[in-house]
């Protein structure tokens, strides 16, 4: 084989579930090493994406971080996939669209209960919040959306099989439906 | 207005007085919401305990329809019609001059009680807007002069029977008449010719005229009589649908105003053929206007005994027909989801099958017919098949009304032999440089002129009647935008492709309309339109994509000038999302800017 398929992945707002997905793959990540390897990912703790073919993210869009890493890995993926409800819709992150952002931050900071020294946070260190959470697709191009919340690890392992080897990404039904 | 804490007595007096069936909720509500401008928790949970639902009943049905509020809306409650082409006469002007004169922002009631200013969908005024609603009342050709007129007397909180009465009047503006729209009003002679010729030879006659519904779907009438008529049942109940929801369609409110006895008429008829004892006018909201001279004219007929216990003397020939309101939701045109409301629920249209032919209101066989077909009914009765067929098309018989609106001289009620051409309709209109043209309302199509060749039947361009023109200075893109705004906001939400794909569609193209659409945006828009086409749970879902797909196949270059450059664009701005948190924090100048670059 010549050179590995270099695959890069991130987390934004979400769980870090669908990254347990991945690793549910299990031993099947051995079959992933022989063909892929890993550019930057919470699982090898690389922080910035170097160049990848496919970029993986996890998780909406709720704040600056999120907007720059997701705009890094656009400029450096080829291929872009939201992974699970959340990168796809905005998922339980987004459940928060429906109160002002005030009233959120003054939930958690100020009114909550035992909150000592109530404040809300101003550091300049810490990344400003977006009005609303988003799913990625609404920032920037994305190729492939995986549903799920999580996705499961068979899902995530046929989807990345066919895509390395070229096929038209299809499931079987019991991998994409869920009732 | 009287305090809330009687409306619990007020409640069960109605309920006596109209003997307390679940069915008649939703028109228990329509009446306490009149009286109360909402419905107070008191009337929530008298409901509930004499009609035998849990109050979460109660409160969905008041929550699905959109004349129904559990908040007051004061004294006044003002809707104006954001139909595209009350909006082409004015109505977004009026609607900022009256808040701003009355001092309060859309849809929220003012602090004082006074009054409430939000909009609506299309009123069904679309000849003589722009159109308000005021406490359900229509008030037609709304210009600035009148509006702050209107804005004194709510300011005066001067009751509407002292306002000028001439405000509320509705014209018929009828320009073309053909075989309906004749000028006698039918006293009972075609149940004469019923009751002569027996049901099964009338049938016989309709299915020969091959008269097609006049909804817009144009399914046989006679096959629908058979059907009802053959189903084995108890009961059957004839439905007129005067729901007439669709923006731009006014034309079944003309005959209710001036032809009721013909329409009625055409209820009995059906009622004879079918072997029906009870029938139902569902009135739209919007046309509570009509309530009072259609009750007369209902007494009138009983008092002449066309209606009633043994029509014209005929022992077992018993019908009558009740009138009922709707109160503010388009799916309540569909004929399930009108059953649905008729029985007091939230409109949700039903599995089909069964079609209400067989398992319609209260499960029974019921006809649901649109008021025109009730109307031709009557008119092949009294003269036959052949009389019918001499006009319209072999497939499209006889003739169609349209409600013609939007840019034109003469805005109005036209009746043509089907077949027509859509130019003739033009010239005959009054209507030159057009740019295009809507048939068949916002689930209709969108035509320009290389497609004006073409002829309005159910062969070629079907309709139920809507007929808007739109002229070389208007945007093809607000009016796009206006219907698939209307359409997510009339979904019922029942199914994920309509209350989903809706609601992407209308944010696809505002992102458009204001010029950050790209390529991406347009296969966004084509996939959500075909998956909704293809799962819709009904012909809402089905039809809503209509007006995106015309404007992407026909008129390429109205959105082609609005792409942004590039491949991609957010789909919203960033910075400005970023604005609160900037100010909650005092972090104005730290985060830095986001936009640009992708
Ligand atoms: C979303 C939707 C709205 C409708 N609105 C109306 C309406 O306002 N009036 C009407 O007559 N038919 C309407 N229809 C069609 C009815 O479902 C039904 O086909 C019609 O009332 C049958 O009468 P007809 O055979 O006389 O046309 C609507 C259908 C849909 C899907
Ligand atoms: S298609 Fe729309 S209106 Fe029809 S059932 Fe589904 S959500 Fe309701």
């Amino acid at each position: 084989m010549a050179d590995k398929i270099r695959i890069a992945t991130a987390p934004l707002a979400g769980c870090f579930g669908c990254h347990m997905s991945l690793l549910d793959i299990d031993e099947r990540l051995l079959d992933l090493i022989e063909v892929a390897e890993f550019d930057c990912s919470p699982l090898n703790d690389f922080k910035r994406v170097g160049s990848a073919d496919i970029g993986l993210i996890e998780g909406g869009v709720a704040n600056t971080e999120n907007v720059e890493t997701l705009r890094d890995f656009r400029r450096h993926c080829r291929i872009l996939v939201a992974v699970g409800a959340c990168a796809v819709n905005g998922g339980i992150p987004a459940m928060r669209n429906q109160f002002d952002l005030r009233d959120c931050l003054e939930e958690s900071y100020v009114n909550g209960i035992g909150v000592e020294n109530p404040m809300i946070p101003n550091d300049p260190e810490i990344p400003l919040l977006l009005d609303k959470v988003h799913p990625i697709h609404e920032v920037v191009k994305i190729d492939y959306f995986l549903p799920g919340c999580p996705p499961s690890a068979d899902s995530i392992w046929t989807f990345l099989t066919e895509l390395i080897e070229g096929r038209p990404v299809s499931f079987p039904y019991t991998q994409i439906h869920y009732d | 207005m009287n305090p809330a804490s009687d409306a619990g007595i007020f409640t069960e007096r109605l309920l006596n007085e109209g003997g307390a069936q679940a069915t008649d909720l939703l028109q228990y509500l329509c009446s306490i919401q009149q009286h109360y401008s909402c419905i107070p928790p008191q009337a929530v949970e008298t409901l509930a305990r004499v009609l035998a639902l849990t109050p979460s009943v109660v409160l969905g049905v008041i929550e699905f329809y959109s004349f129904l509020h559990r908040t007051p809306r004061g004294q006044f409650d003002i809707l104006v019609s954001d139909s595209i082409t009350d909006q082409m006469l004015g109505s977004r002007d009026l609607l900022q001059r009256l808040c701003d004169r009355l001092g309060v922002c859309v849809s929220q009631p003012g602090s004082d009680g006074r009054a409430t200013v939000a909009t609506t969908s299309c009123t069904g005024m679309c000849d003589q807007g722009p159109a308000l609603l005021i406490n359900g009342q229509v008030v037609t050709r709304v210009d600035n002069e009148r509006l702050d007129r209107i804005v004194a007397l709510v300011q005066a909180g001067s009751p509407l029977e002292d306002w000028p009465q001439d405000w509320f009047s509705v014209s018929d503006n009828v320009y073309r008449r053909d075989q309906l729209l004749d000028e006698h009003s039918a006293n009972g002679d075609s149940l004469r010719v019923l009751l002569d010729r027996g049901a099964a030879d009338l049938l016989q006659e309709l299915d020969d005229s091959g008269l097609r519904g006049r909804g817009g779907a144009g399914f046989s009438t006679a096959l629908k009589w058979k059907l009802c008529r053959d189903a084995s049942a108890d009961e059957r109940y004839v439905v007129c649908n005067a729901d007439e929801g669709e923006p731009g369609t006014f034309k079944d409110r003309v005959l209710l105003q001036s032809w009721a006895d013909t329409v009625f008429e055409g209820m009995t008829l059906c009622a004879g053929i079918i072997g029906a004892r009870r029938g139902f006018l569902y009135l739209r909201g919007e046309y509570r206007y009509l309530l009072d001279s259609l009750h007369t004219a209902l007494e009138n007929r009983r008092a002449s005994g066309l209606l009633g216990s043994a029509i014209l003397g005929e022992p077992g020939f018993d019908f009558d027909i009740d009138i009922h309101l709707g109160a503010g939701a388009y799916i309540c045109g569909e004929e399930s989801a009108l059953i649905e409301s008729l029985e007091g629920k939230r409109g949700i249209p039903r599995i089909r099958p069964p079609f209400p032919v067989t398992s319609g209101y209260r499960n029974r066989p019921t006809v649901v017919n649109n008021v025109e077909t009730f109307m031709a009914a009557v008119r092949i009765a009294e003269h036959g098949s052949a009389w019918f067929r001499s006009k319209g098309t072999a497939q499209s018989p006889g003739t169609k009304l349209l409600s013609i609106s939007g840019d034109c001289r003469d805005r109005g009620v036209y009746e043509y032999p089907l077949g027509v051409s859509i130019e003739e309709v033009l010239s005959d209109c009054g209507a030159d440089d057009v740019q295009a043209v809507q048939v068949a309302g916002a689930a209709g199509r969108t035509l320009p002129p290389a497609e004006f060749g073409r002829t309005l039947a159910f062969e070629d361009v079907a309709t139920g009647g809507s007929f808007m023109v739109f002229d070389h200075t208007r945007d093809v893109l607000d009016v796009v935008q206006n219907f698939t705004r209307f359409f997510a906001h009339e979904s019922c939400g029942f199914c994920t492709p309509c209350r989903v794909g809706g609601s992407l569609l209308r944010d696809l193209v505002d992102k458009l309309h204001d010029g950050h659409g790209s390529e991406y945006d347009i296969r966004e828009m084509r996939d959500i339109a075909g998956l909704m086409q293809a799962a819709s749970h009904c012909g809402l879902g089905h039809t809503a994509p209509a007006p995106v797909l015309d404007l992407l196949d026909h008129f390429p270059d109205v959105w082609r000038q609005r792409l942004a450059a590039g491949g991609f664009e957010p789909s919203f701005d960033i910075d400005a999302a970023l604005s609160e948190a900037k100010q909650l924090t005092g972090r104005d100048h730290s985060g830095g800017r986001m936009g640009g670059d992708v």
